[in-house]
């Protein structure tokens, strides 16, 4: 399996750490709640299909991407880095 | 018996090898079972369950039957088929599986009392008594079933791995592959051409086919040294395309040294291909008739393949049962060579031969005679049964295109009642084609012009310019069969030849109502062996069908899955044995500690001393004795260059550091450091560590040994994806700077005969820091203490770690100090309470070890909120403690449980747990960490210790952590 950082290119899954779901992005206010934070840190969807999740190029750049998958067929679809998803809400 | 003047070896040189003991000698180019027929040897293996004598059934990688051993002692290497082998001077293979010879096997006995071992048989009679299974049944059926045995010692073949990419990768050098590659590799397209042989050409190896009026096999070899002069072609023989996977990746197994001890034994590759071809030809079937499975009864494209590509007759007298026309060409090629047909039986009525011999239209084979190999067959047609002598059968029950790796990403295949078999489902694997016999279509001209016609659709879906090739000329037969799938009569009719499956035991799994294919086969072991049921599985499925009064379609195949062929797991894990297992992390200090005689231990993927030992000391404990007295007294040297260091820098690097650490960082000052403590968003430590600042904006944060690298993951983390409106940068700088501890009073004395300018208290106070020269070289001083002692930390760029470790540590020496390792550490932190990851477990708060006033809330921080929940902030939570033995003489271990003392020592009443313990020199006796409910409310209090792996129950004050030193002037004086 191979994941196309958007810095280095087309690099082997194994130079890539599994973070999970880009919600992660999304974090809550300090005073949003109990619930928010629950949700936020451990309450996940198992989509059957398209999904983004966050991967950090470890042995690599350093850069932590949002890589959009579909989960049946296993197909990568594309991937941006996490910093402008973050800042330009950019989908992958 | 070797036909003279024929096979493509016909002039290779002598090669002698021994089976079972006894020399025989045959041509280079044979594999072993070639050459064992060759030499007459018929009975080659004893079945997996029942040791019924068996020889070889094809002369291909799917082979169930001729499985044997080689190699003694470490290079032992079980269930090696002979049908792949290549023979070479030297080699010893034996039989398997037979005790004590192949010929007298006392576990034949079992095929006498098959009627007990039926399917499904450890299920249901050795349910009763249930102490006797693991006793006597198990190790006897243990005994008595399997295939070749490991020597248990650890293997010392050498393996390799290696990684390919190309644009199109084609799978099998038969006429399709050849014809694909061709066109591909005319197209400009990086090609790689497989083939699991010796050789290219598939079955024009095999056959009698001319194409474009050559032999096949010279046309074969033609083509090959055309490809092999193409830069953009890679020609890979004797490799076994073994699996498909996500995104075009291929596994694929390459022999490369059983003949040559030099080279690697196997390598095992990862293809990357953007288009792939599969050209891999069709698998021959058995039929399933009464004693089947006799030595001499061979598939009929085997014999052709002995006859044709070694020229090796497998008998005297030759009879052939199929129902196809492909099967008669195997009387054909017999007679051309001068060996005797006896008959074709033909189950078709209006079959006719295509040759001059004896051929019985209609007929079946009911009956086989000969224990060690056949000698007699009972043939029943219209006119009734009669014998026929004959020392071997080639059987044919049509072809099975080799759908396996198509079906890897779990795709099912087709039937087709054109070629009464399955065919490849379209798009099953992303990116790939499949083109000639593979998919069904089995003329030799048919395959050439497939193979040039899915190589063009390949080309253009690639982007680049399909090339015009002409098909080369070659037979065109017409594919022609009727079903026969077994005959009735008397007798077991076997399918699964490698784990002794026979049709009755499919008929006694449907009776069990075990009617689903994928229970059938757990239940009767169908298709389970290390052949997979290459030839046995569609027959298989073929009588199920038949007894369950469904169709084969609506029954459905099973799963096929990765590895095509069995794949040595040392292949796999090629080069990750040993040194190769994990990164190894060397500190500059590594060469002069090794020199002087520590042992190592490992940090995560590093190396550190445990211990620098004196020669009169004979345990570590006294070395570690002398070196935690050397630092309390003296002074000593270690090198921390383990612990993690990032450099942290830019406008925002202040307010970075406030949002990780959980207290506060922009307030302290330049050349100055802090204890931070690190957070995880869920509110639990993650980390501690000092962070020096050296300027405005820029700040060296350290982490400890084993956090690094998630510290390093969790600061880009937070710097890229939660906080980049935060102008930071933050890098790794571990590997960049050599650090080392110089602790004891006599610590800045030490520095002091190194520094070229001498430090002094007023200057450098406890928790300073900044810049000093050695010897010129520019590096960091940071006094800081994880002792206890007075002690400073002094970092150097890496390439003068070496010197500087061995001028410290002889500076030391001259002051009755010295080097000391983790355990002295170790006993150092614990007699003054600090912690390390065997504290920071994962499961802790700020609060439970005792820093829960660290959580700044006058800001947001990583944890911050998560770490307000009340169940976190319970009193009632375990919390830091230290222990001491109430009698001096006490032990106290790690892991180790804490009870009130009188209460039971089970898990309801568990108080606490121990998570780090030393004997302390300094004290006297022994010392340990631990984590206690209501902890810090209990100093005083007496506590059970008990440990129940080492049984140990000690009894135990409860002491606040910090033992030695408490008021913490050492550190500051
Ligand atoms: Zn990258």
């Amino acid at each position: 399996m191979r994941l196309p950082c958007p810095l280095c290119g087309d690099r082997d899954r194994r130079e890539f750490y599994y973070q999970g779901h880009a919600v992660m992005l999304e974090r809550p206010l300090r005073d949003a709640g109990a619930n928010a934070w629950d949700d936020y840190l451990h309450n996940r969807d198992n989509p059957a299909g398209e999904t983004r999740d966050l991967w950090h190029h470890e042995a690599g750049c350093g850069a932590w991407i949002v890589v959009t998958r579909n989960t049946v067929t296993h197909e990568v679809l594309g991937a941006i880095l996490a910093e402008n998803a973050k800042k330009t809400g950019a989908q992958a | 018996m070797r036909i003279a003047g024929r096979g493509f070896n016909r002039s290779a040189r002598a090669v002698t090898f021994t089976f079972d003991g006894q020399s025989y000698t045959g041509r280079a180019g044979d594999t072993l079972a070639a050459a064992l027929l060759a030499n007459d040897v018929r009975h080659v293996a004893r079945s997996f369950k029942y040791h019924r004598p068996r020889g070889v059934l094809t002369a291909g990688s799917e082979e169930p039957n001729a499985l044997v051993t080689v190699g003694v002692g470490p290079k032992q290497d079980p269930n090696i088929r002979a049908t792949t082998l290549e023979i070479y001077d030297g080699l010893a293979a034996r039989s398997q599986n037979a005790w004590p010879s192949l010929k007298h096997d006392a576990m034949a006995i079992n095929d006498l009392l098959s009627p007990f071992l039926s399917a499904g048989f450890y299920y249901k009679t050795f349910m009763w008594p249930k102490s006797f299974w693991e006793k006597l049944y198990e190790p006897v059926i243990r005994h008595a079933a399997g295939l070749g045995a490991l020597s248990g010692e650890t293997n010392q073949d050498t393996y390799e791995k290696a990684f390919a990419h190309c644009d199109v990768l084609i799978i099998g050098a038969g006429p399709a592959g050849i014809m694909a590659a061709l066109t591909a590799a005319r197209a400009g397209a990086d090609v790689i051409l497989a083939d699991e042989g010796t050789a290219f050409g598939g079955r024009l190896l095999c056959e009698t086919y001319d194409v474009n009026g050559r032999a096949g096999e010279e046309w074969a070899a033609q083509q090959l040294a055309r490809l092999s002069d193409m830069e953009n072609v890679r020609i890979m023989t004797r490799t076994t395309v073994t699996g498909a996977y996500d995104q075009g990746t291929f596994a694929a197994l390459e022999t490369v040294g059983s003949r040559n001890p030099h080279a690697p034994k196997e390598c095992f590759w990862r293809i990357v291909a953007k288009r792939s071809i599969l050209c891999a030809g069709a698998l021959e079937r058995p039929i399933a008739f009464p004693n089947n499975d006799r030595p001499g009864i061979m598939l009929a494209s085997a014999v052709r393949s002995y006859l044709n590509r070694f020229g090796v007759a497998p008998g005297e007298a030759v009879t052939i049962f199929a129902n196809n026309d492909d099967a008669h060409r195997t009387a054909l090629d017999l007679i051309d060579a001068g060996v005797t047909v006896a008959c074709v039986i033909d189950s078709r009525t209006d079959a006719v031969a295509l040759g001059d011999y004896r051929l019985v239209a209609g007929g079946q084979v009911i009956a086989t005679k000969g224990r060690h190999g056949l000698t007699s067959i009972t043939v029943r047609d219209a006119n009734g049964t009669h014998d026929i002598q004959t020392d071997c059968l080639a059987m044919s029950g049509g072809w099975n295109p080799t759908v396996h790796l198509t079906c890897h990403m779990n795709a099912r295949p087709t039937w087709s009642d054109d070629i009464l078999s399955f065919v490849p489902t379209d798009g099953s694997i992303p990116n790939m084609l499949v083109a000639g016999a593979a998919r069904g279509v089995f003329s030799t001209l048919g395959c050439l012009a497939d193979g040039i016609a899915v190589a063009q659709d390949t080309i253009r879906e690639l982007g680049l310019t399909a090339p015009q090739i002409d098909t080369p000329t070659a037979e065109d037969s017409a594919y022609r069969i009727e079903p026969l799938w077994q005959v009735d009569g008397k007798g077991r009719k076997w399918l699964d030849f490698q784990n002794d499956v026979h049709v009755k035991d499919i008929a006694l799994a449907v009776q069990e109502n075990f009617r689903s294919v994928e229970h059938m086969k757990r239940y009767t072991t169908q298709g389970m062996a290390t052949d997979q049921g290459k030839n046995s599985n569609v027959v298989a499925l073929a009588v199920l069908a038949d007894a369950t009064g469904r169709g084969i379609p609506e029954t459905g195949t099973t799963t096929f899955r990765p590895p095509y062929v069995p794949v040595a797991i040392a292949a796999m894990g090629a080069g990750s044995q040993g040194h190769g297992f994990a990164p190894e992390r060397h500190t500059t200090s590594h060469k002069a500690t090794l020199d002087r005689g520590a042992p190592m231990m490992e940090a995560g993927l590093w190396y550190r001393p445990s211990y620098f030992p004196k020669p009169h000391e004979t345990t570590w404990l006294e070395a570690c004795n002398r070196e935690v007295a050397m630092v309390r007294n003296h002074v000593g040297i270690c090198d921390v260059s383990t612990l993690g260091k990032i450099d942290i820098a830019g406008p925002d690097a202040a307010a970075f550091l406030d949002f990780v650490y959980c207290n506060t960082f922009s307030t302290l000052k330049e050349n100055r450091v802090r204890y931070g403590l690190m957070l995880r968003e869920d509110g639990h430590v993650m980390d501690d560590g000092t962070t020096a600042r050296l300027g405005a904006n820029h700040y060296v944060m350290t982490t400890t040994t084993a956090a690094a690298g998630q510290v390093m993951k969790h600061l880009d983390w937070v710097s890229q994806a939660l906080r980049p409106d935060l102008d930071v940068r933050v890098a790794s700088v571990t590997e960049q700077w050599a650090q080392f501890a110089v602790a004891g009073p006599k610590a800045r004395d030490l520095l002091n005969s190194v520094l070229d300018r001498p430090i002094d208290d007023e200057n450098w106070p406890f928790m300073s820091c900044g810049s000093v020269d050695i010897a010129g070289v520019q590096g960091r001083l940071f006094r800081i203490s994880f002792s206890g002692e007075h002690a400073y930390e002094i970092a150097v760029p890496s390439r003068y770690g070496a010197s500087l470790f061995r001028l410290l540590t002889a500076q030391a020496e001259a002051m009755d100090g010295g080097p000391y390792g983790m355990e002295a550490l170790n006993v150092l932190r614990i007699e003054k309470g600090f912690i390390t990851h065997g504290e920071i477990h994962g499961r802790v708060t700020a609060s439970d070890i005792g820093f829960g006033r660290m959580v700044s809330q006058k800001k947001d921080c990583i944890g911050n909120a998560m770490s307000q929940r009340p169940g976190l902030l319970d009193p009632e939570r375990e919390q830091l403690v230290g222990l001491k033995p109430v009698e001096i003489t006490g032990k106290l271990t790690a892991g180790a449980h804490l009870f009130v003392d009188g209460a039971d020592a089970v898990s309801e009443n568990d108080q606490g747990y121990v998570t780090s313990v030393c004997y302390s020199p300094t004290l006297g006796h022994d010392l340990a960490q631990a984590f206690l409910k209501d902890g810090p409310n209990r100093h005083g209090d007496h506590i059970l210790l008990v440990d129940h792996l080492r049984d140990v129950q000690t009894l135990c004050e409860v002491c606040h952590p910090v033992f030695f030193d408490p008021t913490g002037g050492l550190a500051r004086g």
